[in-house]
């Protein structure tokens, strides 16, 4: 009886821990909660492409990869369990999709020497790889996101906010208040008045915001969401007839479950984009064959080619790119997370190598360096249309206004490195 | 005419009543199986969900557990091709309401029977993570669009009217409109049964003494199916008014949350406790927001509702329409 359990502890131990030559690549998702509408398609395409990478190429270099899963329900305690519970198997690269994990992992990658990568969330200000070593935020953070909305407000007032009244309604959390900063900024330089409205977690009831804005009758609504704070917001905005084209999210307000609920009303919502969506590319054939109809697909199939399975997947194929670049300069298949690091700081995606893999135009080519972990912060616009119910994108990329945010990521960055008693690097 | 200020303060007064309604609707739920079986009952914002997330199922004939079926049979099911008409849906949804009522009576309530309080109320915990995930794998955890035919928007008879007496349109959703309505009928058949049935007298007695009531032959077991599926069909209510702003999802859950302070300003075994209460915390977050929120950064409702119900607390410990426990010792 001892040996039959020593020998089933023995199989259950062999099965869980990855063989070593393996590139171990955690994906802390949620699939429950008030947040799962959000996190399942995104986890979905993480998976998938990682899955297609194993079934079509045998992984990458010769390496297969495994994406241990771990449940954080977008709760910031769970998430850093999951990194202590996972980081011990030989892990390479954390992405938890939650700006509050992502402040508590900072301190603790950069003791462990993991990478972290938020692409389009976290701490904006990682963008400068003097001070954080560990972290990645490329190719766009809030910051780009802020400005890249100004921008195209400014494009469609003839280069002049003067005078014009925009107002912010955010989640009232980290994630949220990450633009009030860069808008403030922006807002001396372009004569709009800024009014700040937040919406207490998870945003359910936002009746008094709207009310606010019906009185208040700005200009433009500028729009940091997340959860059912995206659904509700985009229904009372219709509620209250606020002309949507005027309604503008950042792409966490932006996928399609954020309007369907809406229904008609939602018609000509925008928000901003950072890579393309929908399944007119290549690399859908591949995914088709190898992993859906081969039964592999991490979820139903059902969120395939949607706005937040892109985003997934978008950050896995970065991921696979680094790892790639990293096994390249480390002259070996078999990395660690030191050499993954090496290859984030090196990593650069072109025109061609997008397309390579299946994934033409997909996302703005960017290089990385040891100063610039925040690539070119460029994005693009889309509009809702509800009869179709798709998203269409009505700009190409946008480029973000560095004159301005460069001063500010300096001086977040630099408060960040006093506080930590951090040297800079990169000299 | 007028100032605008007060125009606004009486716009978001109007807006706070109605926000109270919603409110009130959860709190229902709560308060009904409080009264009759003394439980906290932590699981009636997911029967909620699982109520709403249950009528778009049934409403769309989606074939519930699909993804276990295809993912054990390798088969490629989702929907039975059906559209039901909303209210031979809803219908449907009380029926597995009561169902549900059953079971957990079956399955949880029976064996706790004499138990203390804290027991019960752990019990309703593990309820609700159970059929949060029930709900999860039965009909998936997208979200998915409510229709069930409610008007939603702004009610442009209210602001021409309104445009027109006072110089300012007022706006009221029209959903809150309606919700107005459906909890006042709601309320008017929770009373005319509670004093007027059989039953609703046996559940009143039950509330008021549990040995006596079962002396007289009341059985418990009855009284506490009837009052979770009662409890069932409220929070169908209030999931169906809900999930119409935002869609069904499992963030619908957490509306319990608005009714906390209800409870605590409304007392846990009034009906009227439970709309008064609502009335109240409606109107007093939206006017100290619409007032203090812009000197003090705003989002102030979330916490605001607890001052103000622990503000009634400091007069009133048992709530406005609690009863006063008096015990000698």
């Amino acid at each position: 009886m001892k040996k039959t359990f020593t020998a089933i502890v023995a199989a259950a131990m062999t099965a869980a821990a990855p063989a070593m030559a393996d590139l171990v690549i955690p994906n802390l998702s949620y699939r429950t909660g008030p947040f799962a509408a959000g996190g399942i398609p995104y986890a979905d395409g993480f998976n998938d492409y990682f899955t297609l990478l194993n079934e079509r190429d045998g992984g990458i270099g010769g390496e297969k990869v495994q994406v241990p899963e771990c449940e954080t329900a977008y709760n910031t305690e769970k998430g850093v369990e999951c990194y202590e519970a996972t980081k011990g198997n030989g892990a390479l690269v954390y992405n938890p999709l939650s700006t509050g994990i992502t402040y508590q992992l900072i301190p603790k990658v950069s003791a462990d020497g993991i990478s972290l990568y938020t692409p389009g969330y976290g701490r904006t200000s990682a963008a400068n790889g003097k001070v954080f070593e560990w972290v990645f935020n490329y190719p766009a953070n809030y910051w780009d996101g802020a400005s890249v909305a100004i921008k195209h407000l400014l494009d469609l007032n003839g280069g002049s906010l003067e005078g014009k009244k925009i107002a912010l309604l955010y989640h009232n959390s980290a994630y949220g208040k990450e633009p009030i900063r860069t808008l403030q900024e922006l807002s001396k330089k372009h004569g709009y008045a800024l009014t700040e409205i937040p919406v207490d977690s998870p945003g359910q009831e936002q009746k008094s915001q709207w009310l606010q804005i019906r009185r208040d009758k700005p200009d433009y609504v500028l729009f940091w969401g997340w959860g059912v704070m995206n659904q509700v917001a985009v229904q009372e905005a219709a509620n209250i007839r606020f002309p949507m084209e005027n309604f503008i999210g950042i792409w966490w307000s932006g996928s399609e479950n954020d309007v369907l609920p809406a229904g008609d009303g939602a018609n000509g919502y925008k928000s901003l984009a950072m890579h393309g969506t929908g399944m007119d590319y290549p690399v859908y054939e591949d995914l088709k064959k190898y992993v859906i109809d081969a039964g592999k697909a991490a979820g139903a199939g059902d969120q395939v080619g949607s706005v937040l399975y892109s985003r997934g997947m978008y950050a896995a194929m970065v991921i696979a790119e680094a790892a790639r670049k990293a096994q390249e300069l480390a002259g070996t298949s078999a990395i660690n997370a030191a050499q993954m690091r090496d290859g984030f700081e090196a990593l650069e995606i072109t025109e061609e190598r997008m397309a390579e893999l299946g994934l033409p135009n997909f996302g703005q080519p960017f290089a990385a360096s040891c100063e610039d972990h925040g690539g070119p912060g460029a994005a693009l616009i889309q509009q809702w249309d509800a009869s179709a119910k798709k998203w269409n994108l009505i700009t190409g990329f946008i480029a973000p206004d560095d004159e301005v945010l460069t001063p500010l990521i300096l001086e977040d960055s630099q408060a960040y490195a006093k506080e930590a008693g951090i040297s800079e690097r990169c000299n | 005419m007028m100032p605008d200020q007060l125009l606004y303060a009486l716009e978001v007064t109007l807006n706070g009543l109605m926000a109270g309604v919603m409110y009130s609707l959860v709190a229902l739920g709560f308060v009904l199986i409080f009264k009759a079986s003394g439980i906290f009952n932590y699981a009636q914002g997911v029967l909620a969900l699982f109520a709403a997330l249950t009528l778009v199922g049934l409403q769309n004939g989606q074939i519930p557990f699909a993804h276990l079926i295809n993912a054990a049979l390798g088969t490629n099911l989702h929907h039975f091709g059906w559209k039901l008409p909303a209210l031979v849906a809803i219908a449907l949804t009380a029926l597995v309401m009561v169902g549900l009522a059953i079971l957990i009576e079956k399955l949880v309530l029976k064996h706790l029977v004499n138990q203390a309080p804290i027991i019960l109320f752990m019990a309703t915990i593990g309820l609700a993570y159970f059929l949060e995930g029930l709900g999860d794998v039965m009909w998936g955890a997208d979200i998915k669009k409510l229709d069930v035919g409610l008007p939603q928007g702004i009610s442009e008879t209210v602001e021409s009217v309104t445009d027109a007496w006072l110089g300012y349109g007022f706006f009221i959703d029209r959903l809150d409109i309606v919700a107005t309505f459906v909890a006042i009928l709601l309320v008017t058949a929770l009373t005319l049964f509670s004093q007027y049935s059989k039953q609703g007298r046996a559940l009143r007695a039950v509330a008021d003494d549990h040995q006596a009531a079962l002396s007289v032959g009341i059985s418990l077991r009855f009284i506490w199916v009837l009052v979770w599926s009662i409890a069932g069909f409220v929070a169908l209510v209030a999931g169906i008014m809900w999930g119409a702003k935002s869609g069904v999802q499992f963030s619908l859950s957490l509306i319990a949350l608005k009714a906390l302070p209800v409870l605590m300003l409304g007392g846990f075994t009034s009906i009227p406790g439970a709309i008064v209460g609502g009335l109240i915390i409606g109107v007093g977050e939206k006017l100290f927001e619409f007032f203090a929120g812009p000197m003090i950064g705003g989002a102030t409702e979330n916490w605001f509702a607890y001052v103000l119900a622990l503000l009634f607390l400091v007069f009133r410990p048992q709530g406005l329409f609690g009863e006063k426990i008096i015990e000698r010792v």
